[in-house]
């Protein structure tokens, strides 16, 4: 129980993980979240679905087309419902990003139709037996993803000229522009970044669970949750707050049986917050005056 | 001034009572030659299959009724609200239908905590809400003593028995376990297979819970297992149930499982893998290996209205096009008894049915004050799936 608790754990904990990943990108360089993630993450499961399934693509080639409509959804929330706020340093681009997932929630309700579908893969067709209980090779290629994108997440940012830049412009983005560094085009990346990481969690959960267009809500809420958890400011602190956050749900899950696991892991989550405010792995917010 | 105002104001004054006396004419006479029936049901979201079945059935019985002249020399007209299978949408949809559409009399959907919600304003509106899927025991047997809610649809505590039976005989289970969705519909069969189960002296090996949106069921049923169940009976919609199989896959437990006919409501192998196919679940009716004429006749009439039906595989589930269809003939029986569309009335009119050849079987005075149910066990049948078909059982 407790082998098979681990692995659905670390499974569903390195999903959150990634969708929370895509929130702490954009607040890292631009002090903005974006709520459509769920949305995202939905996304690219109804794309995969459409194209690869449906109308039979090239499994590879269909993936890497979902990625990219995932990343172009991002540019589009950044450009018309985040860029006209901030730049008139309005907070309303919470609820437009909000408003901007029910709406594609919405479109993907009448388009793909309300039904859920199955996806099929063979990662998720025969179980390996091992410690007595039956793992999906995805369920193995999920944390590795997870880890893996954080892992590149963190090279690039801290190591190459590129990373560093987006790292500048959330410091001072005045003294970025004076360098030469085109903000806007930082902003606008970090977005079609974010999207992009949360279709990749849909593609990769699609085979485990189901297609549909709301499936996204419950994930995006909850990799909120993570990200806050871990301390927006960390990469490797909101993947390891999810795979926490999974662990901790399989394994509340496994004992006391599922009608407790949301008061449970929720009351856990307030009680960290309450303790450390930054999150697990946040950098206590330094005001300059 | 003077010259000009009272010019105007007559202009107006003739305009007004122009608009006011097309509305006088026009409005009531669209009121009186139309009788309205109304539906709440699931036509988005998971269920949606579920609300488009139902649709087809109360249709096609319309179209009948209407070919026959209609329901007190006025068209039957019907009017569709789609709940979202949530219990707040569904009470506001059948508040609109009641008084705002003055329906007549209006049908139920698939979720039992839609139609659990709607109850107490049926009987207080005093308008027939007639159930034709939702099988919560407690929306028919709801202590009202003036109870507007009938049902043509299997019922949870008669259910449970016939489960209890099946993986009692077919499967000589002695100590099954329950999975069970959380909510009033897992509530709802949580007691009526505890009931079953005391009944037959048999035990249970443990209750499981589950939310609709879990992706992994393993904890719960490795604790059934643990526990010794030798059988599953599962009562969940058609997405959780595929998760609960998929699960099962997983763990390799090729444990019995007896269901609700939760697996019906959508594509359970296509969600479920090909495992699904050795999941039993109830229906009360099917089209496949049904020789009765009168399944033929509806079934050509249904080919002809939705030519994208090719086979009986497209009519999956024929459940919701079946008690639709029976419900709706049994509705226009009792109007017509009634003789008028007030709710009283007609409620009365439902008592008073004798005898209706219908697509489940030959109703005899299917609904009395004391049963409100017009099917019971004799009436269920144990299916599954094989591929995209519901398939009797054959032994």
């Amino acid at each position: 129980m407790l082998a098979s608790a681990f692995i659905s754990g670390v499974g569903l904990g390195s999903m959150y993980g990634l969708i929370a990943l895509g929130f702490h990108i954009t607040y890292v360089v631009s002090n903005t979240v974006n709520f459509a993630q769920g949305s995202a993450m939905m996304l690219g499961a109804v794309l995969g679905y459409t194209l690869g399934i449906k109308y039979g693509w090239p499994m590879p080639l269909a993936i890497v087309a979902a990625l990219l409509i995932c990343a172009l959804f991002g540019l589009v929330i950044e450009r018309f419902l985040v860029r006209p706020f901030t730049t008139r340093k309005s907070d309303a681009w919470l609820m437009a990003t909000v408003a901007a997932g029910i709406v594609l929630d919405n479109t993907v309700l009448f388009t793909f139709g309300k039904e859920p579908r199955g996806f099929p893969s063979v990662l998720a067709t025969a179980p390996i037996h091992n410690l007595g209980v039956g793992i999906y090779p995805l369920q193995l290629l999920i944390p590795l993803a997870g880890v893996g994108a954080a892992l590149v997440l963190h090279l690039v940012l801290r190591r190459t000229r590129r990373g560093k830049t987006l790292l500048a412009v959330v410091q001072n983005p005045n003294a970025a522009r004076l360098m030469g560094i085109n903000v806007n085009r930082v902003i606008a990346t970090s977005f079609a970044l974010s999207t992009a990481l949360a279709g990749a969690a849909g593609l990769l959960i699609a085979p485990l669970f189901s297609v549909s267009s709301e499936m996204g809500t419950l994930f995006g809420i909850k990799a909120f949750a993570v990200a806050i958890l871990g301390g927006m400011g960390s990469a490797w602190g909101v993947v390891l707050a999810g795979l926490l956050y999974g662990l901790i749900e399989a394994l509340v899950t496994s004992y006391l049986g599922s009608v407790y696991t949301q008061i449970v892991v929720f009351s856990i989550v307030i009680i960290a917050l309450a303790l450390m405010p930054n999150g697990l792995f946040g950098r206590i917010a330094i005001n300059k005056v | 001034m003077a010259a000009v105002s009272p010019t105007i104001s007559r202009r107006l004054l003739l305009a007004a009572g122009a608009v006011s006396l097309s509305f006088a004419v026009t409005f009531p006479s669209v009121a009186q030659e139309v009788v309205k029936v109304g539906l709440v049901a699931a036509m988005s979201g998971q269920s949606a299959k579920s609300g488009e079945a139902i649709v087809r059935g109360l249709s096609l019985a319309i179209d009948e009724v209407n070919a026959r002249g209609g329901l007190l020399g006025k068209k039957v007209e019907l009017v569709v609200r789609d709940d979202e299978s949530n219990p707040a949408k569904g009470v506001i949809a059948a508040r609109e239908l009641v008084q705002r559409e003055k329906v007549a009399a209006y049908f139920g959907g698939i979720d039992t905590p839609v139609s659990m919600a709607i109850v107490p304003f049926a009987n207080q509106s005093k308008v027939p809400f007639i159930g034709v899927w939702a099988a919560g025991t407690p929306i028919t047997r709801n202590g009202a003593p003036e109870n507007y809610v009938f049902r043509v649809s299997a019922v949870d505590d008669l259910v449970d028995v016939a489960l209890v039976d099946h993986a009692a005989k077919k499967f000589g289970a002695k100590k099954p376990g329950m999975i069970l969705i959380n909510n009033p519909w897992g509530e709802s069969n949580e007691k009526g297979l505890k009931e079953a189960l005391a009944a037959k002296g048999m035990q249970s090996a443990g209750v499981e819970k589950f939310e609709s949106g879990d992706v992994d069921l393993v904890p719960q049923l490795t604790r059934l297992k643990d526990a010794g169940a030798d059988a599953l009976f599962m009562v969940a919609n058609v997405a959780p149930s595929a998760q609960v199989v998929k699960s099962l896959e997983r763990m390799s437990w090729n444990v019995p499982v007896v269901s609700h006919w939760g697996p019906a409501g959508g594509r359970f192998t296509e969600l479920g893998g090909p495992s699904a196919e050795k999941v039993h679940f109830i229906q009360t009716f099917s089209f496949s290996g049904n020789k009765s004429p009168k399944a033929s006749e509806v079934f050509t009439a249904l080919q002809k209205k939705y030519p994208e039906i090719k086979s009986a595989a497209d009519v999956t589930p024929a459940v919701g096009i079946a008690n639709a269809y029976d419900a709706m003939h049994l509705t226009a029986l009792a109007i017509t008894k009634a003789g008028s569309t007030e709710g009283p009335k007609v409620r009365e009119g439902f008592y008073q049915i004798e005898k209706y050849d219908g697509l489940i079987k030959s109703y005899v005075k299917p609904f009395s004050k004391d049963n409100q149910d017009a099917l019971s066990p004799s009436d269920y049948l144990f299916t599954s799936f094989k591929g995209n078909e519901i398939l009797p059982l054959t032994d």
